[in-house]
């Protein structure tokens, strides 16, 4: 990345600043703080999906699974364990990733309808683990009884148990922090290998290279972003729903990194603030919203399906 | 004790055979068109509640009949409106769309028939035990398994001795030489379509009548479904009937010596299936 070219760094440049300036502009159009700080975590979580998506083309569908082990991590960790912000984000992001290690090799295996069906069958395990095991877990009702912890650096202690702007700012970092990580990785060799493989899978093969290990990474790299993402989510809610692990919510990420546009490094994000900001509008306005909901997946799909910066390169090439 | 037993495996055996009906269906459409779709559950449960609305003026039997064969009718609306435009493209725009419709059923069935369960009547006759020894074997459940058993010989018999059945296996294998051959395939897909939503909503008549009525009963039904195709193997209608009930048994039994796992065993005989046998006991090798 010797060369510096301007076209391709402006809209990062772009991002970065509407995402640094948020809680200074958000307001002033009618938003409330939470309501970008869930835009960040659900577009990490979508991005992070789209790691495996987009750039991988292996179609998972349970990904609210490693979201949802992400958020009981983090929210038992401080219940049961330490009221410690930090090791409850630790642990919420090893548990995902273990749990995707270990189902990682029962599926790569399969591929298109199959890997979906299974991936979204596998986490069902979950969501019924936190819904029997009422006396740890909270069962139906989720998990209560915590709230997130001041932010201890040794230097300094940030509060962001109080103040939402320092809690926004916290995840920014951290967003930063896994998005660049997938940008890096997606530049390198080993990125541009799970391209190749997601453009033509039996060439990759003849190649050499060794397909389904290559997609085994990727599962658990993508999975340990979206379960940096759960912890996250728990952390802005102080709360865990077990609908987080339910595979409606899997749906949800797709559907925003198809909305945004899954051949686009930032079209997850775009995907995710529209979606949040419907469905806030949405739930507010009508009981009946999960019908407008459904019905705005069957629109996007039928003509809306390279998502908008898709739409937008396009119309740009031509 | 062997009473308990007994009545969780039969009891487990029923929930199986709805497992088998409901994944029957869902593996025709994915065999044929590619498509899983989500919104079966919706179709289940649209079924139910036509009976329901309709017993008033038919009776029970008259919505045994009527109210699958018009679920089935709705079925072809869809995949002639909505289903057939993913055909041929990336299998996650189908997901994403049958997702939309599965939300929109779910919550429209919420919006008219309320989100509480409404009470379903099975003819009283139908509910008194057979044996005082096993006073589980009401007739509706013996009546149940029977016409399950029915509706999957009848499919079986369909798909092996009709000209339109052995075009949807045909399709099955290879669309494009039946296509090439002068079969119309938008036709053939959009009644295979309509089969497996029939079978969707007899199942959900069956269902109410046990599981009570409400509008989530469907979403309930669809992972076991998906857990079914997977164990059975994917591609095998055999294997998929298998494959419900199966589970079925299996959860049935689970329930008797440890309920909190009653839902947990299933998942975890797919895991052991895929890490044995990833194609799925009666799957065909290198198919998927």
């Amino acid at each position: 990345m010797s060369d510096f070219d301007l076209n391709k760094q402006a809209p990062n440049a772009v991002v970065w600043l509407l995402l640094l300036a948020m809680p200074y502009w958000l307001p002033a159009i009618g938003g409330y703080p939470e309501l970008g700080t869930r835009v960040v975590v659900l577009g990490l979580a979508a991005m992070s999906l789209n790691f495996l998506l987009g750039y991988t083309g292996v179609l998972s569908f349970g990904h609210a699974a490693y979201f949802g082990l992400g958020a009981y991590g983090v929210g038992m960790t401080i219940r049961y364990l330490v009221p410690s912000t930090g090791v409850g984000i630790l642990v919420g992001v090893v548990v995902g990733t273990i749990a995707a290690m270990i189902i990682g090799p029962l599926i790569i295996r399969l591929r298109g309808v199959y890997f979906a069906m299974v991936t979204i069958a596998f986490g069902q395990v979950f969501f019924f683990i936190a819904f029997r095991w009422n006396s740890v877990t909270g069962g139906d009702d989720g998990l209560t009884g915590w709230t997130r912890q001041a932010l201890h650096l040794g230097f300094a202690t940030v509060d962001i148990q109080n103040n939402p702007r320092a809690f926004y700012y916290l995840v920014l970092v951290l967003f930063a922090l896994a998005v660049g990580i997938m940008a890096w990785l997606l530049q390198s060799p080993f990125g541009r290998t799970l391209i190749a493989i997601r453009e033509n899978e039996r060439r990759a093969r003849f190649l050499g290279i060794p397909v389904d290990q290559h997609i085994w990474i990727s599962w658990v790299i993508s999975c340990c972003f979206v379960s940096l993402a759960g912890a996250l989510y728990a952390l802005l809610n102080n709360f865990v729903d077990p609908r987080a692990l339910y595979w409606t919510q899997s749906g949800d990420f797709v559907i925003m990194a198809v909305l945004g546009g899954m051949r686009s490094f930032w079209g997850p994000l775009i995907g995710a603030a529209i979606y949040v900001v419907l469905q806030d509008y949405l739930s507010s306005e009508t009981e009946n919203w999960m019908s407008f909901i459904g019905l705005f997946f069957v629109l996007v799909v039928l003509f809306f399906p390279r998502g908008v910066l898709g739409m937008i390169r396009r119309r740009v090439a031509s | 004790m062997s009473q308990v037993v007994l009545f969780n495996v039969f009891n487990g055996l029923i929930v199986g055979a709805f497992y088998a009906l409901m994944a029957l269906g869902l593996s025709l459409i994915m065999n044929l068109s590619g498509v899983i779709n989500f919104a079966h559950g919706g179709f289940l449960a649209l079924g139910a509640y036509i009976a329901y609305t309709l017993m008033p003026y038919v009776g029970f039997w008259g919505g045994l009949v009527l109210a699958p064969v018009l679920t089935a009718g709705l079925g072809l609306v869809v995949e002639r409106l909505l289903i057939r435009r993913v055909y041929g493209r990336d299998p996650l725009y189908s997901l994403l769309l049958t997702f939309g419709l599965a939300f929109m059923f779910e919550d429209g069935m919420r919006f008219i028939w309320g989100a509480q369960s409404v009470p379903y009547q099975v003819p009283g006759w139908l509910l008194s035990p057979l044996s005082s020894d096993y006073f589980f074997l009401t007739g509706y459940r013996v009546f149940m398994v029977l016409l399950v058993a029915a509706a999957v010989i009848g499919l079986f018999v369909i798909l092996n001795y009709t000209r339109l059945g052995i075009r949807i296996r045909a399709g099955t294998l290879d669309l494009e030489t039946v296509s090439v051959l002068g079969v119309n395939v938008r036709i053939l897909r959009n009644l295979n379509f309509g089969l497996g939503i029939y079978l969707a909503g007899l199942a959900g008549v069956l269902a109410a009548g046990m599981l009570g009525l409400q509008p989530t009963v469907g979403s309930s039904l669809i992972m076991p479904s998906f857990v079914a195709i997977i164990v059975g193997g994917l591609g095998s209608l055999p294997g998929t009937l298998l494959g419900g009930l199966l589970i079925g048994v299996a959860s049935g039994v689970t329930t008797v010596f440890l309920p909190s796992a009653t839902e947990a065993v299933m998942y975890v005989m797919m895991a052991a299936v895929l890490l044995v046998r990833p194609r799925g006991l009666l799957g065909e090798e290198g198919r998927f």
